[in-house]
């Protein structure tokens, strides 16, 4: 069922439109597949890119769309709703274009970002280590200057994309500075010394490349800084506000989803001689998700709008997060649960759903890390 | 560099349930979620490739409510240049014949047009019989089902597809082609082009604009009319056979049954 949304002028009706259209033809129709047999979708990336989907909350200077957090969420969440590896996809490329957008000269704006924002390039964001996940302060892979150049050292881990990327945000330590001493590097793919290990074999999301970025002696042009020196982990940290803005709406796609799934085989499924949907044990099971599917969008949208309108969101920004991602494991296992044995299969997809909603409790900031930062927002305020 | 026609229809959407108005028997508007004919997205990509390839100017045309404009609109996003759309309120209830004359008068309106492409027939009234009026009212060749179409300066190819075969049209331009579903596949629009539709220009008309009076359309003055509709009648639930091990020959014996085998 078509999730009733207000927008706010017939561009982005149609933007939505051609969001559904894309998600029902292009993406839905694969994803069980391509899950399956771990079958990364970059053709479908592509598509995004031709469709100018990959650019959408970013200046049209530099091949954006200028739309606002409120309508690029939207069509995120349309689209995790079809395929939640799309989705999580499109929100990690767009955080990945976030410091060069925010942070770069405009020589090195105009240089890069329109293919990174208008074409069909892809993005990887490469922030933690296998030492520095929560603390990414800690992180050890250094960049030595060398003449022109950085020489980089060290492994960057759990990179969405990693291998697949055409470019690389990473956060390298140009001085032993703690967390004053953390650079940003836009790193391109062919940087001889870079490579990718092998995947991570993980519970969900299988069709999404997750893998360590190896740099071994790699050299990065300094032009390739975003920012000055030792600023790296503020705009990291910068990028994940909004970052976690994308998860949370790609959370509540995944609920979706699994809320639609759910409420259309409690249609069909019939026991004691009726719709077993009209039992009230499953009623109020269906209320419920649909309660924290719907509170969830509201939270993410009221988040949205304060960053639309240069309002501080850090704060709305994790509660969104912290509540859409749990809503999505709450309701997802939920959806399991209504199917009964038949969700536990594989012929339905909601065991899928079901573990792909646990990784966005854990990644951009475990759900730990968000009430860290709200707790920390209350005590520094009050 | 044709300058080319594509006639767009805003049809209800197939997945949706489309019903007729119990009043008139019309269609209901109101009921269904109101999409561009899918047959229509493959006449406008032609007409697109055609232009990028040759250069030229893409119009669409649609006669319908209102509300058709999002049809429009996503026809103008998807590449074509601008619009006319026909809209009245005298319209309602416009039999095929009423249709195709409002068609080939606004067709009119656009300058110098070279080539009129329609889709087949569309998925509501699935009439199938507009292009072949229009090319009739226009005094114009009609290439209809085409599969493939050619276009060379100052005449038009088509391969056509039927049941019994293929069939190599060729005429001179101006001319009418109608095309079917394997034609091509119609590009998504993207949001540049989104962007880019609102501020195409769309000419809307009246019938009045056109020279038709309100006494020669509309429902009352249809060359037929609808008496009675019924719904569908609803899928009967299919039979469940619990196979104990014999549930070949049961599968057997239903089909026998049926004549199948």
């Amino acid at each position: 069922m078509a999730v009733e949304r207000l927008l706010p002028d017939t561009e982005a009706e149609d933007l939505i439109a051609l969001a559904r259209d894309i998600a029902a033809n292009e993406l839905a129709p694969k994803a069980g597949e391509y899950e399956e047999k771990e079958l990364f979708p970059r053709e479908q990336f592509r598509l995004l890119g031709r469709s100018g989907l990959l650019g959408l909350p970013y200046p049209e200077r530099w091949g954006g769309g200028g739309v606002s957090y409120e309508v690029y969420l939207q069509v995120l969440e349309e689209i995790a709703a079809a395929w939640m590896t799309v989705g999580v996809g499109l929100s990690v490329h767009t955080m990945s274009c976030y410091a060069l957008a925010e942070y770069g000269t405009d020589s090195q704006r105009d240089e890069w970002l329109p293919d990174m924002l208008g074409g069909d390039l892809l993005g990887a964001y490469a922030l933690s280590e296998t030492h520095a996940g929560s603390d990414a302060a800690a992180l050890s892979t250094r960049a030595v200057l060398d003449g022109p150049d950085y020489v980089v050292t060290g492994t960057k881990a759990w990179i969405t994309h990693g291998g697949q990327a055409d470019f690389y945000t990473t956060m390298v330590r140009t001085s032993p500075d703690g967390g004053r001493g953390i650079s940003c590097l836009l790193v391109p793919a062919d940087t001889p010394g870079l490579s990718a290990s092998a995947p991570e074999r993980k519970m969900g999301m299988t069709a999404s490349t997750t893998a360590q970025m190896i740099f071994d002696g790699a050299r990065v042009s300094t032009g390739r800084r975003l920012g000055e020196e030792g600023i790296g982990l503020k705009i990291a940290l910068s990028a994940l506000n909004s970052g976690r803005l994308g998860i949370a709406a790609c959370a509540v796609g995944l609920a979706q989803a699994a809320l639609d799934e759910a409420v259309r085989y409690a249609k069909e499924r019939s026991q004691f001689g009726r719709s077993i949907i009209e039992f009230q044990g499953m009623e109020f099971l269906l209320a419920d998700m649909a309660a924290a599917v719907e509170s969830a969008r509201a939270t993410y949208l009221e988040a949205a709008r304060r960053r639309d309108r240069g309002l501080p969101f850090k704060r709305q920004a994790s509660i969104a997060k912290l509540v859409a991602t749990d809503a999505a494991m709450k309701v997802t296992t939920d959806a399991v649960q209504v199917l009964g044995g038949a969700g536990y299969t594989k012929d339905f997809p909601v065991e899928r759903y079901m573990r792909e909603a646990k990784v966005p409790q854990i990644f951009e900031g475990t759900n730990q890390i968000q009430r860290m930062v709200i707790a920390r927002e209350l005590r520094n305020k009050a | 560099m044709p300058n080319i026609v594509v006639l767009v229809k805003q049809v209800p959407d197939t997945y949706s349930e489309r019903k007729l108005a119990s009043a008139d028997h019309t269609l209901d508007r109101a009921s269904a979620d109101a999409v561009l004919d899918e047959i229509n997205e493959r006449a406008v990509e032609e007409a697109l490739q055609i232009k990028e390839a040759q250069g030229g100017e893409v119009t669409v045309l649609t006669v319908g409510p209102e509300r058709a404009t999002d049809a429009i609109r996503k026809a103008l996003s998807m590449g074509a240049d601008k619009a006319v759309h026909v809209s009245d309120e005298s319209l309602h209830g416009a039999d095929i014949i009423q249709t195709a004359k409002v068609l080939a008068k606004a067709i009119g309106t656009v300058e110098g047009y070279d080539l009129i492409i329609a889709g087949n027939e569309s998925t509501d009234g699935v009439g199938g019989a507009i292009p072949a009026m229009l090319a009739e009212l226009l005094g114009l060749p009609q290439l209809t089902h085409a599969r493939k179409v050619e276009i060379d300066g100052t005449s038009v190819k088509v391969e056509r597809e039927t049941d019994a075969g293929r069939t190599f049209l060729e005429a001179a331009l101006p001319a009418v082609i109608s095309v079917g579903e394997k034609i091509n596949d119609p590009r998504y629009p993207s949001f540049k082009g989104i962007m880019a539709a609102k501020k195409k220009p769309v000419t809307t008309l009246t019938i009045a604009d056109l020279g038709i009076d309100a006494s020669e359309v509309g429902l009352a003055n249809a060359a037929s009319q609808v008496l009675e509709s019924a719904p569908k009648p609803p899928r009967a639930a299919g039979q469940q056979i619990t196979d104990e091990g014999d549930g070949g020959s049961k599968i057997a014996e239903y089909l026998v049954s049926q004549k199948l085998i």
